[in-house]
């Protein structure tokens, strides 16, 4: 899952890494009463999963109430990149002397943590030069390997002393959480030469999930999602309006691929798994028809063990209990037994197409009717 | 590292050979009880399973059935295993496999914790072995031998490696290869995770030197730069055999993993232009759908006669 900026520093906190004085709220009532316990100037920063705030303006410098009352509502109503705000983090103004890159991360070609690390940091990793790379086999960070990337980045004394320790806390925070990914930009030299870090990033591994039950608070879900996570399906929901099913996470990208060259929008991916069952096919019909935007339903399925005759049996048994009442069905059925399949529903509304290439075309047809 | 056909082939003069042995952790399972009868069915060599407490049974009344993997090994010899226990006992059957000697493991299960497949994988790496996976359809040379959970009928004998990392459309796409009439010689499914015990590159370097191979095809997704470093394997070492390429996941929105682990666009690594853009300067074609492959591959082979 990925951590909020908030969020990541409470696990910032909780292993010692310096910041500031913050405080994270959801509405304006509250923002004034951190307002009030922080002081002025402290500065309002957007809570987004993504990246890019500052640019688009989710990062504003506040002085006094007037502005607050103001940049507040503001930054609160900015949607960016699609994603609106999650919660406003209030943060105490740093005097700053210099702002260095820190990240540790999960190298997946090299099959190893890896430190990046740079003397000039601040702006985007893409653009961060002189750019100090370690791998570190599981995350574990030695003192002689924080030293050396210390001594890399030229940083001497107090400084140096503050950025090994940043830097060996940052370490064990990834291997006891289990983050793919960890970076402070900025991590700033402060004019008393402490290292704080100013922004925090945390994405930690989803499959670890089960053996940390202090992290589930973080974990941000939708109702339908979760539904779905129930069945041992996976959903993302996506603007458009045409819902997407199928069997395997490639065979669901490929299909959303071509529907989107033929112009239709989907409206989520829905993967049920390698296999598909009766039971699986009914209940992702049931979940796709609860999503209010879905127009029409294109399920494209590969069966491999299992018949394509059982999947056929869901969309007789959901016809029956009249399951997607006027949403058009648009399927491709493939594998074993197709052909029976795919007599079976002839007598349903279902329609079947022998391609993938003719589903998809009937479908984005179907919903501009 | 031993070579990856003489692990499932075997040598001509081996008694064992194009019968290697296989045995199937979790065999007990729901999992893995459906899909040891398939392996069965299909002709592969399934000569022990492992249950932890089943020990002693017999599986569909022929197949042993021990506790641990040092048994199994020990009265079988075997040196391949799959895997299809849940997720978070993924460790503890992989060491155990490791441990009493087999040199390639197939790990079926999804959702493993990437810490795990990592200390898995320096195991391996000291133990000589080789892992498929995890969150892998298996390994396969059609007609011959079969490990994981791959349905035979899209597959036939030939002379196209097909490279995967998707299960269906692994299915999918060797089908339209079958219909065009390319068979294949193997396919590997290196798995949907961020991290593979067999990457792309370590599974070109597997069947590269094949003496008849006729063509490569590679079926990616978006995700890390597993495509972008094998199409800069394919430039360097000079393959001049035809090869294609297919990339699912070009209409998939940033940062959100779409369902497989490693399918996520993380700024712009991972993107589906960077993986086709890199396989252009490989010469590469890359298929816009799947059905086009053999259409692409046959085009290849054309202009290399």
């Amino acid at each position: 899952m990925r951590l909020l900026e908030f969020q990541a520093k409470e696990l910032f906190r909780e292993y010692g890494i310096n910041l500031l004085d913050s405080k994270s709220s959801t509405n304006i009532e509250e923002g004034r009463k951190h307002a009030k316990e922080l002081g002025y100037p402290f500065v309002i920063k957007i809570q987004v999963p993504v990246g890019g705030r500052g640019k688009a303006g989710g990062i504003q410098t506040c002085q006094n109430d007037d502005e607050f009352e103001l940049k507040y509502p503001q930054v609160m109503d900015l949607i960016i990149k699609g994603e609106k705000a999650r919660a406003i983090l209030l943060e105490k103004m740093a005097d700053i002397k210099k702002e260095l890159y820190l990240s540790i991360f999960l190298n997946r070609s090299k099959r190893c943590y890896t430190i990046i690390a740079s003397s000039d940091g601040g702006v985007e990793i893409e653009s961060v030069k002189n750019q100090i790379i370690k791998e570190i086999g599981l995350g574990d960070v030695s003192d002689e390997i924080a030293s050396e990337v210390a001594k890399e980045m030229g940083l001497e004394g107090k400084i140096a002393d503050g950025f090994i320790d940043t830097l060996k806390k940052l370490s064990k925070l990834t291997i006891e959480k289990e983050a793919e990914l960890v970076e402070i930009n900025p991590l700033a030299i402060m004019q008393d030469d402490t290292i704080i870090a100013l922004d925090g990033k945390l994405v930690t591994d989803d499959n670890s999930n089960f053996r940390h039950d202090e992290l589930q608070k973080y974990q941000e879900i939708s109702e339908i999602e979760q539904l779905a996570e129930k069945s041992g399906f996976t959903l993302v929901e996506l603007d458009g309006n045409i819902a997407v099913v199928g069997n395997g996470a490639g065979l669901v990208m490929s299909t959303l691929d071509m529907l989107s060259d033929s112009g239709g929008k989907p409206a989520c991916f829905l993967d049920v798994g390698g296999g598909a069952t009766t039971e699986s096919v009914y209940e992702a019909l049931t979940l796709v028809t609860k999503i209010s935007k879905v127009k029409g339903i294109l399920v494209n399925l590969y069966g491999g063990i299992v018949k394509t005759t059982v999947v056929a049996e869901a969309f007789l048994k959901a016809y029956e209990n009249n399951l997607m009442m006027d949403l058009p069905v648009f399927s491709r059925m493939k594998g074993t037994e197709s052909e029976k399949a795919i007599e079976m529903l002839q007598k349903t509304k279902a329609k079947i197409y022998n391609s993938v290439e003719e589903a998809i075309n009937a479908a984005v047809m179907g919903v501009k009717k | 590292m031993m070579d990856i056909f003489e692990l499932l082939k075997g040598k001509p003069e081996d008694s064992d050979y194009m019968k290697k042995g296989v045995i199937v952790q979790g065999i007990t399972g729901t999992y893995g009880s459906i899909h040891a009868r398939s392996m069965i069915a299909d002709g592969t060599n399934v000569v022990a399973g492992v249950s932890p407490g089943k020990g002693g049974q017999k599986f569909e009344d022929k197949v042993p059935v021990y506790n641990t993997m040092q048994e199994a090994v020990d009265a079988t010899g075997a040196k391949i295993s799959v895997i299809f226990v849940p997720a978070k006992f993924f460790l503890a059957a992989a060491k155990d496999a490791l441990e009493a000697g087999i040199k390639l493991l197939v790990a079926i299960p999804e959702h493993v914790p990437i810490r795990d497949t990592m200390i898995t994988l320096e195991l391996a790496k000291q133990k000589g072995a080789i892992v498929i996976g995890p969150n892998t359809p298996g390994i396969m040379i059609p007609e011959v031998i079969k490990i994981g959970i791959m349905p035979v009928t899209p597959f036939k004998a030939g002379k196209i490696a097909v490279l995967s990392k998707s299960g269906t459309l692994l299915y999918e796409i060797s089908d339209a290869l079958t219909t065009a009439g390319f068979g294949q010689s193997i396919t590997i499914g290196i798995g949907g995770d961020p991290v593979n015990g067999t990457r792309f590159i370590d599974a070109f370097d597997m069947i590269k030197d094949i003496s008849d191979l006729e063509g490569l095809v590679v079926v990616g997704e978006i995700g890390g730069d597993s495509e972008e470093i094998l199409a800069q394997r394919i430039i360097d070492s000079g393959f001049n055999k035809p090869t294609v390429a297919y990339i699912a996941g070009r209409a998939a929105p940033k940062e959100k993993r779409m369902g497989h682990a490693g399918a996520i666009i993380m700024g712009t690594y991972g993107s589906a232009e960077s993986k086709i853009s890199m396989f252009n300067k490989a010469n590469i074609p890359v298929a816009k759908r799947p059905v086009e492959v053999p259409v692409l591959l046959a085009g290849k082979m054309e202009k290399s006669d």
